[in-house]
């Protein structure tokens, strides 16, 4: 089931139409990526499912209802920009988001002890903000993002400014609470994250939808075809068993490895038990493009339609 | 809509009213306010006045057994030339009377080191005309002269009363000119304070994102509402506290004063005095001024709130400024010349446009001013406050998202005009 649908939307700012069209279903309790170059769209599309601005036209479905005010007590947004109050005091900030989400002094209270304790930072609580570094104060952040058990969760880059020990904490929280049933959306640059974290993406591309896909399947679909074969053994001999199902030979610089694509996808097995046959067979694997790959090749082999 | 702006309203005026220099402004302001206030009859009780000593060259032998000093100057007769009066150290000034003062008035000189004061010249001068007066009444010789004289005299101390819905209230003019500007004053420092406070508030919490975030769970017109209503709460609050402190001046540290002075002070002053002490007219004027505080208030924090919305940091809201400093600049003029002439036409008309009648309003509202003027001057006010907070809402709504470019005027009004 999606947890979000938004269909079809399109936003139009003065001369300048700043999501055309997109469609993107987010299934619940996925970690779901939104990628994209500076400028497409992404922060729009995120504004919009916060319910700060309002679409021009297109339906936005959350939880199997129309997107209203009230569902945002449902959603925990991390803006890419991070701001607090710089004069008040943490645990008062915090204290103050979360009502707004709709939580009680007493529960938010004693759910932000409970947060900074498990992220070591309990006597913080009576700091300004001010006095924080910018590392600390996005760990305050994302605590204030997540405090209301959110149904939706949105991070715009949740691991800039951090060291890789507090992105690993934060890591680890964000799968944690994927697991207590959250979903995620997650904006990013970051490729490796989105390798590492992300079940689905929806890559958009000057304010149009241009992918969307699980990870799995999107990079299916980039793969050129290739294999990669390694092994123990003689390579001539290797060469001569399997040459019937290979369509094509690729260069490769290491010894004990070939590349190769298949005449066709029966050609699998055959293949694997001929190598078997001939050299000691280390592995024999599908190579998949990288996400940073794919994200290139994507936009930048992205033509606008006609008439735009 | 307007769901958590009670919670918006709270974190604005629980950070603000906790902050130290709230406490101590609030604190430290009525004092300076009464010591302003109390400053004139202190200085009457307390003070020693110079005793400037002034040499008398009666060269008419009338003048001289007429002239009375007081605390301010003692005259001294002196066989000195005036020439070698004038050099000498002994005295102050020097009063040099010619021999035909009687038929010819104007033959009378003085001499000083410093400039004379007004009232001083005078004193001597009537001084020296009744001595004259006197001399010249001898030559008809009327019996009984002194005594008729005694008679006739007259000392005429003009008291005010303002006609309000058929009752008189003692008032004076000297008072309500004072309550005016000092009024006035308080209400262009908080519009202007508080007005200003709104606006880099708002572009602080632009500036650093913190918006973004807020913006998720409130919309963005309860926002500046509920971020104008909690500084407008302060300001309220500080206002209270101060009513309360003069309040408790008026009623009774201003009878301590009076009856401390009630010997020799003059009527004027007395009246002033005592009109500041009357409680009732002190209060009503205190409601007022607090009314027209939270329109004018109101009124000004929308368009500031609009400025704040609309530029990224303090130095591009400078421009933008203008639209709200100078009308307020504008008020204080009009409201100078509301204080002296309250009734006016000039002060009429400023006190019903929206823009300068807050503060012109308040100039005039001491010196007494009808209640339909009042009331259709509060009600243009209220009804242009709500257009200009709707009208800023829509600019809010559209600045608060954009950044990087400086937008101008006509920026402004397209965003008004946006759905």
């Amino acid at each position: 089931m999606n947890i979000l649908e938004a269909d079809n939307i399109v936003k139009d700012y003065t001369g300048h139409r700043a999501l055309d069209n997109v469609t993107v279903h987010v299934p619940e309790g996925s970690v779901y990526g939104l990628l994209g170059p500076n400028g497409a769209g992404k922060t729009t599309l995120i504004r919009i499912i916060n319910h700060i601005t309002a679409p021009d036209q297109g339906t936005v479905t959350f939880m199997g209802e129309p997107l209203t005010a009230d569902s945002v007590a449902h959603i925990g947004y991390l803006p890419e920009e991070r701001g607090l109050y710089k004069k008040m005091k943490v645990g008062d900030q915090a204290v103050f988001f979360a009502r707004l989400k709709g939580l009680s002094t007493k529960d938010a209270t004693t759910r932000l002890k409970d947060w900074f304790e498990r992220l070591e930072i309990s006597d913080w609580w009576d700091k300004k903000v001010e006095e924080l570094s910018k590392g600390m104060a996005q760990k305050v952040q994302f605590i204030i993002t997540v405090l209301h058990e959110p149904r939706l969760l949105i991070f715009d880059e949740p691991f800039s400014g951090f060291d890789p020990i507090n992105a690993n904490i934060l890591k680890r929280e964000i799968l944690r609470l994927r697991d207590n049933g959250a979903t995620v959306i997650f904006s990013t640059h970051n490729m490796s994250s989105v390798e590492e974290l992300c079940d689905s993406i929806t890559l958009i591309n000057k304010s149009r939808n241009i992918l969307s896909g699980s990870v799995e399947e999107v990079k299916q679909r980039y793969s050129d075809g290739n294999y990669r074969l390694t092994f123990n053994g003689d390579a001539g001999q290797l060469a001569t068993a399997i040459e019937p199902f290979v369509n094509a030979w690729h260069g490769t610089d290491h010894d004990g490895e070939l590349i190769l694509s298949l005449k066709d996808n029966d050609a699998r097995r055959p293949l694997i038990a001929a190598a078997n046959d001939a050299v000691d067979l280390l592995g024999f694997e599908s190579i998949l493009p990288s996400m940073d790959n794919i994200f290139i090749q994507a936009v930048n082999s992205y033509k606008e339609p006609e008439n735009a | 809509m307007f769901k958590n702006i009670g919670i918006i309203i709270g974190r604005e005026y629980y950070q603000r009213v906790h902050r130290k220099s709230f406490i101590i402004s609030t604190l430290l302001m009525p004092i300076v306010l009464v010591a302003l206030m109390a400053l004139p009859a202190l200085i009457m009780i307390m003070a020693e006045p110079d005793n400037n000593r002034i040499a008398v060259i009666d060269r008419s032998g009338v003048v001289l057994p007429a002239l009375a000093g007081n605390e301010e100057m003692t005259f001294v007769p002196t066989d000195l030339s005036l020439d070698s009066a004038k050099v000498s150290e002994d005295y102050d000034a020097v009063l040099a009377i010619g021999p035909d003062i009687i038929t010819n008035p104007s033959n009378v000189q003085i001499y000083t080191h410093n400039a004379m004061s007004m009232p001083t010249s005078q004193v001597i001068s009537q001084q020296i005309a009744s001595a004259v007066e006197s001399k010249r009444l001898e030559k008809y010789n009327i019996a009984n002269l002194d005594k008729i004289m005694a008679e006739v005299k007259a000392d005429v101390t003009l008291r005010e009363f303002r006609l309000e819905d058929g009752e008189e209230t003692e008032s004076s003019s000297i008072a309500s000119y004072a309550i005016s500007l000092i009024t006035m004053m308080i209400l262009y420092m908080f519009i202007l304070m508080y007005g200003q406070m709104v606006m880099t508030s708002i572009i602080e919490e632009k500036n650093n994102r913190v918006l973004e975030v807020v913006v998720s769970s409130v919309r963005p017109t309860a926002l500046m509402m509920g971020k104008i209503s909690g500084i407008g709460l302060v300001a309220l609050t500080q206002m209270v506290i101060w009513g309360i402190i003069i309040y408790a001046f008026t009623a009774f540290g201003m009878p301590l004063l009076i009856s401390d002075m009630s010997g020799g002070a003059d009527m004027d002053a007395m009246a002033a005095i005592q009109s500041i002490g009357n409680v009732g007219y002190m209060m009503s004027i205190f409601a007022m001024m607090t009314l027209l505080m939270l329109l004018g208030y109101l009124f000004y924090a929308s368009i500031y709130a609009a400025i704040g919305a609309a530029v990224d940091n303090i130095q591009d809201a400078s421009q933008l400024q203008t639209f709200a400093i100078v009308p307020i600049i504008a008020s204080l003029i009009f409201g100078m010349g509301a204080c002296t002439d309250p009734n006016s036409a000039m002060s009429f008309w400023m006190s019903m446009i929206p823009l300068t009648s807050p503060m012109v309003m308040m100039a005039r509202v001491p010196a007494g001013v009808p209640g339909w003027e009042l009331a259709l001057s509060l009600a243009i006010l209220a009804v242009f406050t709500v257009l200009t907070i709707w009208l800023s809402a829509k600019i809010y709504r559209v600045g608060i998202f954009m950044y990087g470019k400086k937008p101008t005027p006509r920026d402004l009004i397209r965003w008004a005009r946006y759905k």
